[in-house]
């Protein structure tokens, strides 16, 4: 590690390139998702239900997106670690279109940027995640950034 | 489902409905497989201690999927989530009740659309904020 930085030249070279993963969207991975969260909204599953709503049929909750296979380490492109452990810094999702049984999304993930800071547990890398999610019209449905933090 | 929240029954300070969850075990290992995390602090005890931890603890994801849901809940049928985001405060051990809460920071139009931001969060048994965040939504309008 060139003086001292846990940021290497290879981590810096992973900056900005893209990895695209196509996803489909299946209502059985709806209802393992649902259920898995415990929530009963009965848009997610009951297509009698939803039918009548303003989306005419079941939709995915907007909040499968927080899922590492739609916006975690399933669809980030590779990156070199020099660190053993790691954490979830957090993240930010925005929703722009419906997603619904039949879609193929292909999640374009990319890293954005690369910190470094020195805390209670050491030397820590800060890697900042974008992903950006089309439908299989190229409609962009929503976007997610995230930190993931190694140390 | 809760009756059909509008924009004009909400202002700043208004409380979001708070839904109250309680993570088992049993449902970090449903959210692995669902999710596709399969990091081992999350169902490994000896993995988990073996990296300074308690044991198994809540995924962070699974905490910002509970907010999601709060809001959506909240904001009802018509209602539609715009943006979700959350940082992690503190670990959560499975076993214990998780109150997620929020409250409305801010009303505005924009684009003809009736938004709300609020701050969202997820409190322990101790009231303690382990994670923390801003939900958009947009609501339908009386008017």
């Amino acid at each position: 590690m060139p003086e001292g930085s846990a940021i290497t030249e290879e981590m810096r070279r992973a900056v900005g390139v893209e990895k695209a993963t196509p996803i489909a969207i299946e209502k059985r991975m709806i209802k393992r998702f649902v259920e898995a969260i415990e929530d009963p909204n009965p848009l997610w599953q009951d297509e009698e239900y939803a039918k009548k709503t303003q989306y005419g049929g079941t939709i995915a909750p907007p909040m499968l997106f927080v899922a590492s296979m739609m916006s975690g380490t399933e669809v980030r492109p590779d990156v070199p670690n020099p660190f053993q452990k790691m954490l979830d810094g957090g993240g930010k999702w925005e929703f722009f279109q419906p997603v619904r049984p039949g879609d193929v999304i292909t999640a374009t993930g990319k890293l954005a940027d690369l910190r470094e800071r020195e805390g209670k547990l050491g030397k820590m890398v800060y890697w900042m995640f974008e992903i950006t999610h089309k439908n299989q019209r190229g409609e962009l449905v929503s976007r997610a950034r995230s930190t993931l933090i190694t140390y | 489902m809760s009756k059909q929240l509008f924009y004009e029954d909400v202002g700043v300070g208004t409380e979001v409905t708070p839904l109250v969850k309680h993570p088992t075990t049993q449902q970090l290992v449903k959210w692995a497989g669902a999710s596709e995390d399969f990091y081992q602090i999350h169902y490994d005890k000896d993995f988990a201690q073996a990296n300074g931890l308690p044991g198994v603890i809540v995924h962070g994801r699974l905490k910002a999927a509970f907010l999601g849901q709060l809001v959506v809940d909240w904001i009802g049928e018509q209602g539609v989530l715009k943006e979700l985001s959350c940082t992690y405060r503190a670990m959560d051990v499975p076993g214990e009740d998780l109150t997620c809460k929020g409250k409305v920071t801010k009303k505005y139009v924009e684009n003809d659309e009736h938004c709300v931001a609020c701050e969202i969060w997820v409190e322990n048994a101790k009231g303690e904020k382990t994670t923390q965040g801003m939900a958009v939504a947009r609501l339908p309008s009386k008017g």
